[in-house]
């Protein structure tokens, strides 16, 4: 079925041209290396945690140490607030989503410099290197969600009608996540300090999103400026539907949900415009 | 165009080609260049995008110009030319990895490239693993890898070690399941870039094989390679190029003769400057080279079994006291057949400054054809000090080698060596 021999397939006619400036997103090829997606992301995943005892675990022991220290720090000794939750559900709710998003971040853009040999050797739809990586960290992500699932029991937190939105909020992270890692990563084959920078910027933003403090804590008239990180509506959106500490915060979700398809819309074509030139640059 | 499978038209690829930074002299204008060096190397890194046509031109590199040509579907076409001549750029642009700068390629049908054996091998996955990982990359379907994978395992003949991780493999075993993802591909337009120089011979045996199996399919090949015994034995027609244009295209054997005749013509430079091949790195250099019969008379033919003296001249301007000198012969293919070389025949001369060696084959023992010969200086730390490709060159039109006044062709041997041969009766025992 999936034989091709000259006679069987339609006349196809590829023409190779110079392109400068913008060009449109193939949807239609990218679908059609599905299969490669596929195996890329499960290579991502299964080198991951390669020659490692734990291996999965340490998708398990990150978050969890972190929860610990967060806890500790700024639960204990310096006394941030949590809006009523216990402090380490309070903080786990947080780090799940924020854990995928900064090594989502990290890795997509560290993509196409990592397979920058790959990149001068065969082509494929560059795109499809950061969308792989976005989504084999989602494994870590779901081994992180059942954790929290767990944790919640533990903590006798009953989950709010609010986690129908879960779904969403979810897809606003993988947006927000790729749409940065597009960005960085055409960037990053050319001017390498961007894979030493998205690190150290990915820790600093922590701290501009309510990871380890409340929301609350901003100031009202900033809500809005602050939730241009789209994390902020992603992370207290988790908090409304497991803790129902608070209200569904819409306003937030529905900044960052359009600062997120901003970010992957320009990204996507800021990618396609530089994808010529990466096996030029790398 | 139903029977083109691709045009190529007015083809051209620029690379920017660094230009020198100055250099400060002063410890302030070292600080100061330190300090803008980051400024610096931004724009340097954003200069590798910008060129384009209307660019300024002396800072562009025309690794491909102006090339035009069709191939017909079902052509197997070798593309021959030295390193540098655009051979590895023109593939890359067919094969969608870069872009033209000028110009424009249609392609009729599915297109598969092998620019490197085992793409997106990763060492921490398995074999099976790199199977389905390779092969996707190179443009299969999952479904398409399951039906061909048992006969990819077997090909490759790893079997056993499907389920080990690749990093365990030794690199041969890594070449065969490499090659094995590739030769099982289905393309309408395959574009293969000098893979079979990895491999041991048997192997390389097989791939040519196969090669020519879906060459006989009708497939479109196309095939840069510097065995070019393969390339005119497997393709119908070969392109030639240098400094990125096309200087010949036509049947595969003319194409072939006519490059190997170009190394001949270019001898008589070999020790110029122009010589583009030319490395030199060191004080030490050659000047001059002749090669020359028993009676020291410079020749350009040569008999198998008589003697042959490789020579030349030097200049040492720094007073170097010991030097090393090697004499490497290629034949007409581009192999090296054997080399001549002081530190192996533990020859050791007290080097002037201007000064001439030479080493003498008693009895030449190589088949009739064309040779060319590399004469390298190199320092008693074996650094490189000069190296001249094709300094020389001779070619074996008689052979009095073997006392019948017979020899071997080129076809089976590379060397000739004396052959004492005995027979004997057997007793006893029996065929096993």
């Amino acid at each position: 079925m999936s034989s091709h021999t000259p006679q069987d397939t339609p006349p196809q006619v590829t023409v190779i041209r110079p392109h400068t400036g913008w060009r449109t997103i193939d949807v239609r090829e990218l679908a059609s290396h599905w299969d490669l997606l596929r195996f890329l992301t499960l290579r991502s995943v299964k080198i991951r945690y390669a020659q490692s005892a734990l291996g999965m675990g340490w998708a398990v022991i990150q978050p969890v140490a972190q929860m610990v220290v967060f806890t500790v720090i700024f639960g204990s000794l310096v006394g941030v607030g949590s809006d009523g939750s216990a402090y380490p559900v309070f903080a786990f709710v947080a780090l799940v989503p924020w854990t995928y998003f900064a090594s989502a971040v990290t890795q997509s853009t560290n993509s196409l410099p990592k397979n920058a040999a790959m990149l001068s050797k065969i082509y494929l739809p560059r795109m499809i290197l950061p969308i792989s990586e976005v989504c084999a960290r989602l494994v870590d992500f779901a081994i992180g969600f059942v954790l929290l699932i767990g944790m919640l029991f533990i903590y006798g937190v009953q989950p709010t009608a609010g986690v129908i939105v879960v779904p969403l909020l979810i897809l606003i992270m993988v947006i927000a996540a790729l749409g940065i890692g597009l960005w960085l990563t055409a960037l990053a084959i050319q001017f390498r300090d961007i894979n030493y920078a998205t690190e150290f910027f990915v820790q600093l933003l922590m701290y501009a999103a309510p990871v380890v403090y409340p929301a609350s804590l901003v100031p009202e008239r900033f809500q809005l400026l602050y939730a241009l990180n789209p994390m902020v509506g992603v992370i207290e959106g988790f908090r409304a539907a497991f803790l129902g500490s608070r209200a569904m915060p819409w306003d937030l979700i529905g900044v960052g949900a359009a600062v997120a398809v901003f970010l992957l819309v320009s990204g996507a074509f800021f990618f396609r415009r530089r994808e010529p030139l990466f096996a030029d640059v790398a | 165009m139903s029977d083109i499978a691709i045009r190529v038209a007015g083809l051209g690829k620029a690379y920017r080609i660094g230009v020198a930074a100055e250099r400060a002299d002063t410890m302030i204008g070292a600080l100061a260049s330190f300090a803008a060096s980051p400024l610096r190397n931004f724009k340097r890194l954003r200069q590798l995008d910008t060129f384009s046509a209307g660019d300024r031109q002396d800072d562009l590199f025309w690794a491909v110009k102006d090339l035009d040509f069709e191939i017909r579907r079902g052509e197997t076409v070798g593309f021959v030319g030295r390193n540098g001549a655009g051979k590895s750029t023109l593939l890359k642009m067919l094969s969608r990895i870069t872009e033209p700068t000028t110009g424009e390629i249609a392609i009729r049908g599915r297109v598969s490239s092998l620019l490197e054996v085992g793409t997106g091998f990763h060492p921490e996955l398995t074999g099976r693993e790199n199977i389905y990982m390779n092969g996707t990359i190179l443009g299969m379907a999952k479904r398409e890898i399951d039906r061909k994978f048992d006969e990819i395992a077997s090909f490759s003949g790893v079997e056993k070690f499907l389920d080990t991780p690749v990093k365990r493999y030794s690199s041969g075993m890594k070449v065969r399941l490499g090659f094995s993802v590739a030769a099982h591909l289905e393309p309408e337009v395959l574009i293969i870039d000098e893979v079979l120089a990895v491999g041991d011979a048997e192997f390389q045996r097989r791939c040519l094989g196969k090669m020519e199996e879906v060459a006989g399919m009708g497939r479109t090949v196309l095939f840069v390679s510097h065995n070019l015994g393969a390339i005119q034995n497997l393709c119908d027609r070969a392109i030639s190029l240098r400094d990125g244009e096309m200087v010949a295209d036509g049947t595969s054997s003319e194409v072939v003769s006519d490059y190997l005749a170009s190394f001949v013509s270019f001898a008589g430079k070999g020790f110029s400057n122009d010589n583009p091949d030319r490395e030199t790195k060191g004080e030490i250099r050659l000047i001059d080279g002749r090669v020359l019969d028993a009676q020291g008379i410079e020749s350009e033919y040569f008999d198998a079994g008589s003697p042959l003296v490789l020579e030349c001249d030097y200049h040492n301007p720094g007073r170097a006291r010991r030097f090393e000198m090697r004499f490497t012969i290629r034949d007409g293919d581009g192999v090296a057949v054997t080399s001549a070389q002081t530190s192996v025949a533990g020859f050791e001369f007290d080097a002037a400054e201007h000064g001439r060696v030479r080493v003498t084959l008693d009895r030449l023992p190589l088949p009739p054809g064309s040779y060319s010969v590399n004469a390298t200086v190199l320092t008693t730390d074996h650094k490189i000090s000069d190296a001249v490709p094709n300094a020389l060159t001779f070619t074996v039109d008689s052979a009095s080698f073997f006392a019948t006044g017979r020899t071997l062709p080129r076809r089976i041997a590379r060397v000739l060596f004396d052959q004492h041969w005995e027979a004997s009766t057997r007793h006893g025992g029996h065929d096993a």
